[in-house]
């Protein structure tokens, strides 16, 4: 036990520590002190400020590893720079693009991309629902002498009101269960993939690939459950429909800096990558001794030549030169070259 | 990973003297279906301007794989078997790091999805105990999927070479190269 604190990693800790301390002092702030807070709620708090320790630990491992240290150095450095405003309004267009609409899924597979946001779109918009439930951040009530209307407040303060049976009551009180169709629907389409893809069946595995969308499934059948039961059943099954729902959800939250979903924040790097390449455009190009042609930018080139080296990989040459001077095209030509020279020395070109 | 039928006695030779530029192991690659139909291997002229020399390149799976070790997103693995898979699709960023610093050449990014692909030895073939496509459809055997006793047997005046040399690094991989006999790395400057 002892062993494991030991191992563990001294500065993501202290960022996931942070970070776990904002996130009590905005639930605190948003919820009044907790006057706004729902109890009935606070397992998934427990569950969602665990996963926020995880995802800041992890984040921070992460980023301490040498290529991804090199991308965020790099794409903060160009972000806050004295073309801080196009890069900014670059960075947020791709965010729109290829983080909330995940357009680049669409050029893999026009149904793998209806699937991807059909389920990630659900489960943005249940986020955006939960998540300042669970803090207190959002909250609604009736106001003495008026029980027909209800009052929304944001961080304590009146942010809108709806007539009890109207239909924007109806959407806003079952947000979670369009979330769920979304959900449902998407991680079926995925399923789909993975029982027909030969590729996919070939090199897929329960945890990362088949368990999420199992749980994403679990959530939303179970949160259909309480829909379900306080529609039609009266509330009489609650209890169960509750407590199997928080169970599956909470199981999620605690998985979640571990598992598969890590990706959708490993996913912003593809922000910083883009940066970094247009930049590089700016800057200049690299060309290929062999091909004459332009392949990479030459800062590109320049940064994966001290990466390689850090990583304790040496390509450099004799001459100065270095292997990664060299296009991909010849760097098979170099090789192509070197075996017909060794083969030419041999006196036998086969055999 | 799932049970596999994966078999170790079996390697991978390659000897791009014997590429003949025929181009139909890039039409079968193009049926491996963990490439999503998209061709992976790499065939082209070596200096078409004074040669018709062609060349033909795989992935020749590194032991200590340069392009997992400069990914970012960790998208890169490598198996039991020593196979270095293509990115993580949910992973991947996009970023070309593999693409610039694999010795070989290999990686390729789509562009357009952000998406690193490579050849993985036909995962989806060799994990059933399969040969990969391109090795079973070379006229010329310069791609050649089999026993390291076949090899020999058929081309008794080379050895099979795993080692490389680029600048000052040397590179051992899972896939050979067929070198003469009494060769034991290729040496690239």
């Amino acid at each position: 036990m002892f062993r494991l604190f030991q191992t563990l990693n001294r500065t993501a800790l202290v960022k996931a520590t942070i970070a776990v301390v904002v996130v009590v002092i905005l639930v605190l702030v948003g919820s009044r002190d907790l006057q706004n807070f729902d109890p009935a709620l606070i397992s998934y708090l427990l569950g969602t400020i665990f996963a926020v320790f995880g995802i800041a630990y992890r984040y921070s491992v992460w980023l301490q590893r040498p290529p991804t240290r090199l991308y965020w150095r790099r794409s903060m450095q160009f972000l806050f720079s004295k073309d801080f405003i196009p890069y900014a309004w670059r960075s947020l267009r791709l965010f729109v693009r290829n983080i909330l609409f995940q357009r680049f899924i669409a050029y893999r597979s026009r149904t793998r991309w209806v699937g991807h946001f059909l389920l990630a779109i659900g489960c943005l918009l249940a986020f955006a629902i939960t998540i300042p439930l669970t803090f207190g951040w959002i909250h609604f009530e009736l106001k003495p002498g008026d029980d027909v209307t209800y009052y929304a407040k944001v961080f304590g303060f009146e942010a809108g009101t709806f007539a009890l049976g109207s239909v924007m009551a109806f959407v806003a009180f079952h947000g979670l269960v369009w979330c769920s169709f979304l959900v449902i629907i998407g991680s079926a389409m995925m399923m789909k993939r993975r029982l027909t893809d030969g590729g996919l069946i070939a090199t897929q595995s329960l945890s990362e690939d088949w368990l999420p969308l199992i749980l994403l499934i679990a959530i939303s059948v179970t949160g259909l459950g309480i829909s379900y039961d306080y529609t039609f059943l009266q509330g009489k099954t609650y209890q169960f429909m509750a407590v199997t729902h928080a169970i599956v959800v909470i199981l999620w939250l605690v998985w979640l800096p571990f598992g598969k979903f890590f990706h959708v924040f490993q996913r912003l790097a593809q922000l910083g990558a883009n940066l970094y390449k247009h930049e590089g455009q700016r800057r200049g190009m690299a060309v290929c001794e062999h091909t004459h042609q332009e392949f990479a930018t030459q800062m590109h080139v320049d940064d994966l030549k001290l990466l390689t080296k850090q990583l304790g990989f040496d390509y450099e040459k004799k001459d100065g030169r270095n292997h990664l001077d060299l296009s991909p095209e010849g760097k098979r030509s170099a090789l192509a070259k070197a075996h017909f020279q060794a083969r030419k020395a041999s006196g036998k070109f086969f055999g | 990973m799932p049970e596999t039928k994966y078999k170790q006695e079996m390697a991978f030779f390659v000897d791009m003297q014997r590429c003949i530029g025929c181009h139909a192991c890039e039409m079968a690659c193009a049926e491996c279906e963990t490439n999503g139909q998209e061709s992976m291997i790499h065939v082209n002229y070596v200096n078409r301007a004074v040669s018709v020399q062609t060349t033909v390149q795989v992935c020749m799976h590194c032991e200590d794989p340069t392009c997992a070790n400069v990914c970012p997103a960790d998208a890169i693995h490598q198996d039991d078997f020593g196979v270095v898979h293509s990115a993580n699709t949910s992973r991947c960023i996009g970023c070309s790091n593999c693409v610039l610093a694999c010795p070989f050449g290999v990686p390729k990014k789509e562009e357009k999805a952000e998406l690193m692909m490579k050849c993985n030895m036909c995962y989806d073939r060799t994990s059933a105990g399969k040969k990969p496509m391109c090795a079973t459809v070379c006229p010329s055997q310069a791609l050649f999927y089999g026993t390291r006793q076949e090899i020999e047997r058929m081309r008794p005046d080379s050895v099979p070479v795993n080692t490389f040399q680029f600048g000052n690094q040397e590179v051992n991989t899972k896939v050979n190269i067929m070198m003469p006999k009494g060769t034991h790395k290729l040496i690239v400057e």
